[in-house]
């Protein structure tokens, strides 16, 4: 599998998640700088963590129209794979890959702990191992998590499943309890929770691993 | 010229800022405070001289970078 992590100035996932793909892989991801103007050749896109030129403006939105990203879009919409965490899940909703936005957390809080997530969509590259209704253990750490979209996209996204991960106990005012989201065909997902962040679990595999190794699964 | 862009949330999306604002200000005893809404001002530096032509290209602006269409609206006012 090969993956690229794109590096925003205010990224602080990066190398978190870098280091989750080469345990999962056994080999590092390409690192792209945001300036990159070059196509890279690889499976699978990850949009870390972090606070890409530091929020301004909004969470993701100076992100979404930098160089790199137009090579993105083009991965993406030739069905490549594209994984969005947390202000990457923001970087797609700005760049409009995925539909709706993530507002501040409905109490203002930056948010940092362990969450329960229950699966509703396992017809995606990343979720294919799991089963429906099947939870998770993933933390959060955001503070603009809190998932809104207008009522007659959400109806839409609602009809066609698109709605992948969903809290147990909504932490953040998100509607519908949404944490995480895939575009129609399954190929892009952008999710709050940090799966690089639950790569073990007491002395156990954790949820995290579970995601990249059917990620890695599905394209071997 | 110069123009003003004032970014809004949609009338029905949550702002928890703008409630902390109206919570605030209760407390300190400003009780006709019933709500609050908060926005951003951005003020840009324009060159040209032609007013329509500026409203234009500030409002395709909004579109593509100053607002969110999911979620804020905007208004854009031209001064010289």
């Amino acid at each position: 599998m090969r993956v690229a992590v794109i590096v925003f100035p205010g990224s602080n996932c990066d190398r978190d998640v870098a280091e989750a793909i080469a345990q999962v892989t056994g080999k590092p991801p390409i690192m792209v700088w945001h300036r990159e103007t070059t196509f890279f050749d690889v499976d699978l896109v990850i949009l870390p963590g972090g606070f890409a030129y530091g929020d301004y403006l909004r969470p993701g939105a100076m992100a979404a129209r930098s160089s790199v990203m137009r090579h993105v879009l083009d991965h993406a919409k030739a069905g490549g794979l594209v994984l969005g965490i947390c202000n990457g899940f923001q970087v797609l909703t700005e760049i409009g890959l995925l539909p709706g936005a993530l507002l501040p957390n409905a109490g203002m809080k930056f948010i940092c702990k362990p969450v329960k997530l229950k699966v509703t969509r396992t017809s995606t590259p990343f979720t294919g191992s799991f089963t429906k209704g099947q939870y998770l253990d993933i933390p959060v750490a955001h503070h603009d998590g809190n998932y809104f979209a207008q009522k007659d996209e959400l109806s839409r996204l609602e009809d066609n499943e698109q709605v992948v991960f969903r809290y147990e106990n909504n932490p953040n005012g998100s509607i519908n309890d949404i944490a995480g989201l895939s575009n129609v065909s399954g190929n892009v997902l952008g999710m709050m929770p940090h799966p690089e962040r639950a790569m073990v679990h007491g002395k156990t595999r954790g949820d995290g691993y579970k995601l990249f190794n059917t990620l890695m699964e599905t394209i071997r | 010229m110069k123009a003003i862009v004032h970014v809004q949330l949609k009338p029905g999306v949550l702002d928890p800022q703008g409630q902390a604002i109206a919570g605030a200000l209760a407390s300190l005893g400003y009780d006709e405070v019933t709500g609050a809404r908060q926005g951003k001002v951005i003020e840009l530096e324009l060159s040209g001289t032609d007013h329509a032509l500026a409203r234009e290209r500030v409002e395709a602006m909004c579109g593509q970078l100053l607002a969110n269409m999911v979620i804020e609206q905007f208004s854009v006012e031209i001064l010289d």
